[in-house]
């Protein structure tokens, strides 16, 4: 596997993790504990600048808690976490939520929850109406905005939650197993259009994703986890050119990356 | 025909209504009949007397309601959005909220004189812990993605509660409020029978008793019903149009 490598040397925080990209965030001594169960404890990693970084690991490993403390959604029990430096609070970033259902709000039309964000930016009404119309120009919605998310269909109603957290032209973007709860066709429209906004504006994306194929299909740097306390089990690099498409997961590097992941998992998962 | 379908059950007990007075299972006595029933209601509407009586008794409920939304969901939203707060005075809520309404007519009596304020105040006490109970839970509940939904895009604490908060409970407000109705109707009625009034459909009831004039009474019974049945439906119709999201 020539394209993995080990996580062992990101101690440093000038020391880059992935290749040759520089640090965007920087984890350090992070320790979280449930109750009696360690999920973190003095962990340290760099996620690299505009890169796309997958995040994949057994059940309860932490996966959706590592993003959930960098966003500041959780609090950690120790450690520190910078975003380029500054406290998240100080960031402008995206956060899509696994349950689209719950995370939009119903009573607003879906153009007023994509705007809803930029309220909070100091922006005039026309300003914010200005880059709605180009978020949703870029998009090319066939969706009919005005309706309550309700009325949409599923696919719908994440497309409409991406939207929002885009508009804000977040530095990082979060997601936390977006696709998870759509059907395949569905999954397979989202996961290229996710990939667009990537090649387009080169943000910094962390994919929290349960699907090995999605996490690798999309990434550039894939993180698996290990489980109780959770470490870096391996911090595997995939260079397969952009754009990929359904055909991509076909290709020598991909079943290569996929079957190095799916070593690294069950030998984790074995651990228990 | 199908749209014909919720009117079966009043035929059918209109039909059953005729068939006991024909049989004679009670006294015709105690048991006018429907025509005579409606009859009286039309009279009393036309005459006046029962709409006066029925527009006091819509006054004083209307007015039960409004002093218990206005004191009780601010309060409730506050009480909520804690919920260590609301579970400090859980007890003392839940305590008054089963005491029956009745029990304390007399103490508001004692307070308030015999006056119009102890009808309105008493049915006010029974509804604003009803809406009070179900504001707090609805805030409680309120989803909580949805709050770090506010969070992560930048909202304060304050904002979350008026962009979130507040709107999550309106489901459940909503429930409260008609279940509030519904009890404030009951202690109006009651009030108005026995506590030193003039006017009311609860007063039109003891008074059609005590002169044994059953067709009037059956017109306010069913009138009272009416309301009941009106308010149920105005406040579902409102919901329907505001809280358009409910269950979806």
């Amino acid at each position: 596997m020539q394209q993995s490598v080990t996580a062992a040397e990101t101690t440093s925080t000038d020391q880059s993790t992935g290749g040759n990209s520089p640090a965007h965030v920087t984890i350090r001594g992070l320790s979280k504990k449930f109750g009696s169960a360690v999920v973190y404890d003095s962990f340290d990693f760099d996620i690299p600048r505009n890169k796309f970084t997958s995040v994949f690991g057994p059940n309860g490993c932490g996966k959706s808690t590592l993003i959930n403390i960098i966003a500041d959604l959780m609090s950690c029990d120790a450690g520190e976490i910078l975003i380029d430096g500054k406290h998240v609070r100080d960031v402008r970033f995206g956060y899509v939520f696994q349950n689209y259902r719950e995370a939009l709000f119903p009573w607003l039309r879906s153009i007023d929850n994509i705007r809803y964000p930029l309220k909070f930016m100091n922006l005039t009404k026309a300003e914010q109406r200005a880059k709605v119309d180009k978020l949703v120009e870029y998009f090319d919605v066939k969706i009919d905005l005005t309706q309550f998310p309700y009325q949409l269909s599923g696919g719908q109603q994440q497309l409409v939650s991406i939207m929002r957290a885009l508009v804000v032209e977040p530095e990082i973007l979060f997601l936390d197993e977006p696709f998870s709860a759509l059907d395949y066709e569905m999954t397979l429209f989202m996961r290229d259009q996710l990939q667009k906004v990537f090649m387009e504006t080169q943000t910094t994306i962390v994919l929290v994703s349960h699907d090995l194929e999605e996490a690798i299909y999309l990434a550039d740097h894939i993180l698996l986890l290990s489980r109780g306390p959770a470490e870096v089990a391996d911090f595997v690099h995939f260079d397969l050119k952009r754009p990929r498409h359904a055909e991509s997961v076909t290709e020598a590097s991909f079943v290569s990356t996929k079957a190095h992941c799916l070593e690294i998992f069950q030998r984790e998962v074995r651990k228990g | 025909m199908s749209r014909l379908v919720p009117f079966y059950g009043v035929i059918g007990l209109i039909v059953f209504w005729y068939v006991g007075i024909w049989v004679e299972i009670v006294d015709p006595v105690l048991l006018p009949s429907p025509a005579q029933a409606a009859l009286a209601i039309w009279n009393g509407m036309a005459d006046g007397g029962l709409l006066a009586d029925f527009l006091r008794t819509v006054e004083r409920t209307t007015y039960s309601i409004l002093i218990a939304s206005v004191v009780s969901i601010p309060l409730g939203i506050f009480l909520g959005s804690s919920e260590r707060l609301y579970r400090s005075v859980e007890f003392i809520i839940d305590f008054f909220r089963s005491t029956p309404a009745s029990a304390v007519f007399p103490l508001f009596l004692v307070i308030f004189g015999v006056g119009d304020e102890t009808k309105i105040l008493v049915a006010s006490f029974g509804a604003a812990l009803v809406i009070l109970f179900n504001v707090s839970y609805g805030v409680m509940n309120a989803r909580k993605t949805r709050l770090l939904a506010a969070k992560v895009m930048g909202a304060s604490k304050f904002r979350v509660l008026i962009d979130v908060m507040l709107l999550e409970s309106m489901p459940q407000t909503f429930i409260g409020i008609r279940n509030g109705v519904s009890l404030a109707l009951i202690i109006v009625i009651v009030a108005e029978m026995f506590i030193g009034s003039v006017d009311g459909l609860g007063h039109r009831i003891i008074d059609a008793q005590m002169l044994f004039e059953m067709p009037d009474m059956y017109a306010a019974i069913f009138v009272a019903g009416a309301l009941g049945y009106g308010f149920n439906l105005l406040f579902l119709i409102i919901e329907q149009r505001f809280v358009h999201w409910s269950g979806k």
